[in-house]
């Protein structure tokens, strides 16, 4: 069986993001990029299940600008056996992530994909349902523990109320929860092994999926500074400014 | 204690300024192309970031400790060790025969800075297993090398230098640790001081090398022989058997590096330790000379890692802590103590100077690569001279100057910098031992105008001296102004120290430059440190990629030029004029 695992490229996570001047979006230029952490979950379950002996081979998948070529060389460090770049410098929405991650399921016929619940750019957390909706496989969200049972997973996931265990049938999509594991560090020896990986590049138009969708960012703003606080100085005086000024109760 | 690896400004320093490019095209060190070290200095980020730094606080709290059974090292050390030889770090260096992965020594460098920022005594672990490798590789037998080398390249044994003894320090000539032959060993007996992880609980073996005296050997530093002693003997097929005849007494109490067990070692308490020779006898010393150079580079790289690691502490704190209106803030919220200028200018002063260091460093890492793989003779002899000339300047400067900077980082942070629970202390402690381990700063001052400057007549030095002044030319020929001011600058630096060089190859008197010589270090690094600044500042003015960036290499590179280079030329006073005071006082009226 292959195993699918999706590697988005984005903002560092120590970064602080800041807004682009013409508020288009996120300043990204000379700014540290790596994997998604939900990624590279999805990155280190995949390479477990292939050490348990439940998968032969681990493919890492990204889609961006030539520079994800080093956020798939980390995942090759890491394990994976070899990597496919969808090259595109646009922006995609995650419908056409999942239409193209679709193009890769159909292309390497894998039994599980695995993907971050969400990329902590845009929080999206929609590219794992949606590819689950075309290929018509199983799906298992937030994944905290995943089990094989013969043909199929045991998965628990993690849901508002607590853990939810579910049982999915194979081939499924999988998203990573932050509790699934803790990813390794690359080694050195396969950080230099990682380098003669088989690394594919497609362009996005030789996919034949269509980039654009119905949806256009139109503007991107700071969150509001947090105003300072003030000083009550008796308990009637919080409840009358719960009540007549923050108007909570 | 968060620490968070300089990565862009260690690549921009190999890539733009040192030339990774013309080391990775030599034969043997084509795998180290500038993608594959950015991923390589990416990982030993994140893994000295999340590993070493968190430990580095919990070391010097606990240290380690001593008891009858051994040496235990603080909590989680010993994962963390684990990690750290499952992660391969140790073997980034060695010939892959051995389990190595070949790299070049700048890169090498480049990777332990990040160990020793983070973490200072935890990195002196490796670094002693990595001169012990070094010494067995240059010297051993091939078989001695299969026995011990690739277990100890993979860390899951260690390494020890074992050469200092009560009476001798500096001295190596007066030590009496004895080794008699025993049919095919020698029986080692005698007691070692100041053997760093000479016991500790990290690794299942660990592997001395001991110099010792043969009951006929002459007397002085030709009559010392090298010796592997391990504490478990080692059986043919590779498994450990007994515990040998050697222990660890005691562990010192230490003003800094408290992690890291420094132990009174003894040998032979009872029929004596097996020890085998390494290569000849009474070649002993001249062994561990060969591997000089690097161990020296390497505390070298301490001394500025560790003023990087208190830089980022200052910087920190500097920025979130304030102190009444500054005259550099630009509104009510931005009155942090970074922006009084003075403030400014310790900050400054740390980081330009571990920029500078950094940039000699690996100058010289990468002279030593170009030396052992040049295809040219000419070039290997050419760049064997400028490492060997380079390395006093990286250990005696670059240790000096970190010492100076933490003391600084302490002063950033006030009355809290003296209070230990900022850690700004810890660092200051810390480096405190760089200017005296590897031989002190004046036996690397000895080194630079006796066997390096002297024994030449002055060629490596010129040799050097004339790429500044070239350097020189290029920063004139730029439009920019602050370029300009690097020019005078530089130039005044470099005529300043040709000028000491020709003073100090006159002297009948040896007294006399000796005298001088600890300054004459700290000129020499400073120079090379401004030049490697300068060029940095010519690199940066060269790339288009992040003007942001490059305004502000070029800026450091400015300041360094207007605050360290000038103290070169009094440098020059104090060398050439000072020494008559120096040596003419009555003692007696000291």
């Amino acid at each position: 069986m292959k195993v699918l695992v999706a590697v988005k490229r984005v903002l560092d996570y120590n970064v602080k993001a800041r807004v682009k001047a013409d508020k288009s979006g996120i300043e990204l230029a000379n700014v540290k990029m790596s994997m998604n952490p939900f990624d590279e979950i999805a990155v280190e379950e995949a390479l477990r299940i292939k050490e348990a002996g439940n998968a032969e081979e681990v493919i890492a998948v990204s889609i961006g600008p030539s520079q994800s070529q080093e956020t798939i060389r980390t995942a090759l460090a890491m394990g994976a056996d070899r990597g496919i770049l969808i090259e595109t410098e646009e922006e995609l929405q995650p419908l056409v992530i999942a239409k193209l991650l679709k193009h890769v399921v159909e292309k390497e016929s894998p039994g599980l994909v695995i993907v971050g619940k969400q990329a902590i750019d845009d929080d999206s957390n929609q590219t794992g349902q949606m590819l689950s909706a075309m290929t018509g496989w199983a799906q298992a969200t937030f994944a905290s523990k995943v089990e094989f049972e013969g043909d199929a997973l045991k998965v628990t996931r993690e849901v508002d109320s607590g853990l939810e265990s579910i049982k999915v049938a194979m081939p499924a999509v999988i998203t990573t929860d932050l509790r699934l594991n803790e990813p390794r560090y690359a080694k050195l020896p396969n950080i230099m092994k990682a380098k003669k990986k088989p690394l594919e590049t497609i362009p996005v138009a030789d996919t034949g999926v269509t980039t654009t969708t119905g949806l256009s960012v139109v503007e991107v703003n700071e969150p509001e500074q947090r105003q300072a606080g003030v000083i009550v100085s008796d308990v009637s005086e919080l409840v009358d400014k719960l009540k007549n000024e923050a108007k909570v109760i | 204690m968060s620490y968070t690896a300089p990565v862009r400004d260690i690549e921009f320093m190999l890539n733009k300024v040192v030339g990774l490019d013309e080391v990775a095209a030599l034969p043997g060190f084509e795998e180290a192309t500038p993608d594959l070290v950015a991923a390589i200095l990416e990982e030993s980020g994140k893994f000295t970031a999340e590993v070493l730094a968190p430990l580095n606080r919990v070391g010097d709290e606990q240290g380690s400790s001593w008891s009858e059974d051994g040496v235990t090292t603080p909590e989680g050390w010993k994962d963390a060790y684990q990690q750290f030889c499952e992660n391969g770090w140790g073997a980034l260096s060695f010939e892959p025969e051995y389990g190595g992965q070949g790299l070049p020594m700048c890169v090498s460098a480049a990777v332990q800075e990040m160990w020793h920022s983070s973490n200072m005594s935890f990195g002196l672990c490796p670094l002693l297993t990595q001169g012990a490798v070094d010494a067995l590789h240059h010297h051993a037998s091939d078989e001695m090398k299969e026995r011990y080398v690739a277990k100890m390249v993979e860390g899951t044994w260690t390494g020890t230098m074992n050469l200092t003894e009560p009476q001798a320090g500096t001295d190596l000539a007066s030590i009496r640790t004895r080794a008699e032959p025993d049919g095919d060993h020698y029986r080692i007996s005698g007691q070692k001081i100041y053997i760093t992880y000479g016991e500790h609980d990290l690794s299942e073996n660990i592997i001395h090398l001991v110099l010792a005296r043969l009951p006929d050997a002459p007397e002085g530093v030709k009559g010392i022989s090298l010796f592997v002693v391990p504490k478990f003997l080692v059986n043919d097929d590779g498994s450990l058997g007994e515990r040998n005849d050697v222990k660890c007494v005691s562990i010192e109490h230490k003003l800094g590096i408290h992690a890291s067990p420094t132990c009174v070692m003894s040998y032979g308490d009872n029929d004596g330790a097996i020890g085998y020779l390494v290569g000849q006898e009474n070649h002993g010393l001249m062994y561990m000379f060969t591997m000089m150079n690097q161990a020296r580079h390497a505390v070298g790289v301490e001394g500025y890692a560790i003023a990087a690691g208190a830089y980022q502490k200052a910087l920190a704190y500097a920025k979130d802590r304030k102190q009444g209106k500054t005259l550099l803030g630009t509104s009510e919220d931005d009155q942090g103590i970074i922006n009084h200028p003075d403030v400014r200018r310790l900050l400054m002063t740390m980081r330009s100077g571990v920029d500078a260091m950094r940039g000699l460093a690996l100058e010289c890492a990468a002279s030593f690569d170009k030396a052992a793989k040049h295809p040219d003779a000419d070039k290997r002899d050419y760049y064997q001279r400028r490492g060997e000339l380079l390395t006093p300047m990286v250990k005696g400067w670059s240790t000096e100057f970190g010492v100076e900077l933490c003391s600084m980082g302490v002063q950033v942070h006030g009355g809290m910098g003296f209070v230990e629970e900022t850690g700004a202390a810890q660092y200051y402690r810390d480096a405190r031992i760089t200017t005296i381990y590897e031989g002190t700063t004046a036996i690397q001052a000895n080194d630079l105008i006796g066997r390096k400057t002297a024994r030449d007549g002055g060629q490596g030095m010129k040799e050097l001296t004339t790429e500044i002044r070239a350097t020189v030319g290029e920063l004139e020929k730029s439009n920019r102004a602050e370029l300009q001011v690097m020019a005078k600058r530089l130039g005044d630096a470099v005529e300043a120290l040709e000028d000491t060089t020709d003073w100090l190859l006159k002297q009948d008197n040896a007294a006399l430059p000796a005298a001088g010589s600890v300054e004459y270090v700290m000129m020499s690094g400073r120079t090379v440190g401004g030049w490697m600044m300068a060029r940095t500042a010519l690199a940066a003015t060269a790339s288009s990629e992040d003007p942001k960036y490059s305004d502000a290499q070029i800026t450091l590179a400015r300041f360094f030029a207007e605050h360290e280079l000038p103290k070169v030329g009094s440098g020059k006073q104090i060398v050439t004029e000072g020494g008559e005071s120096t040596i003419s006082i009555d003692v007696a009226m000291l």
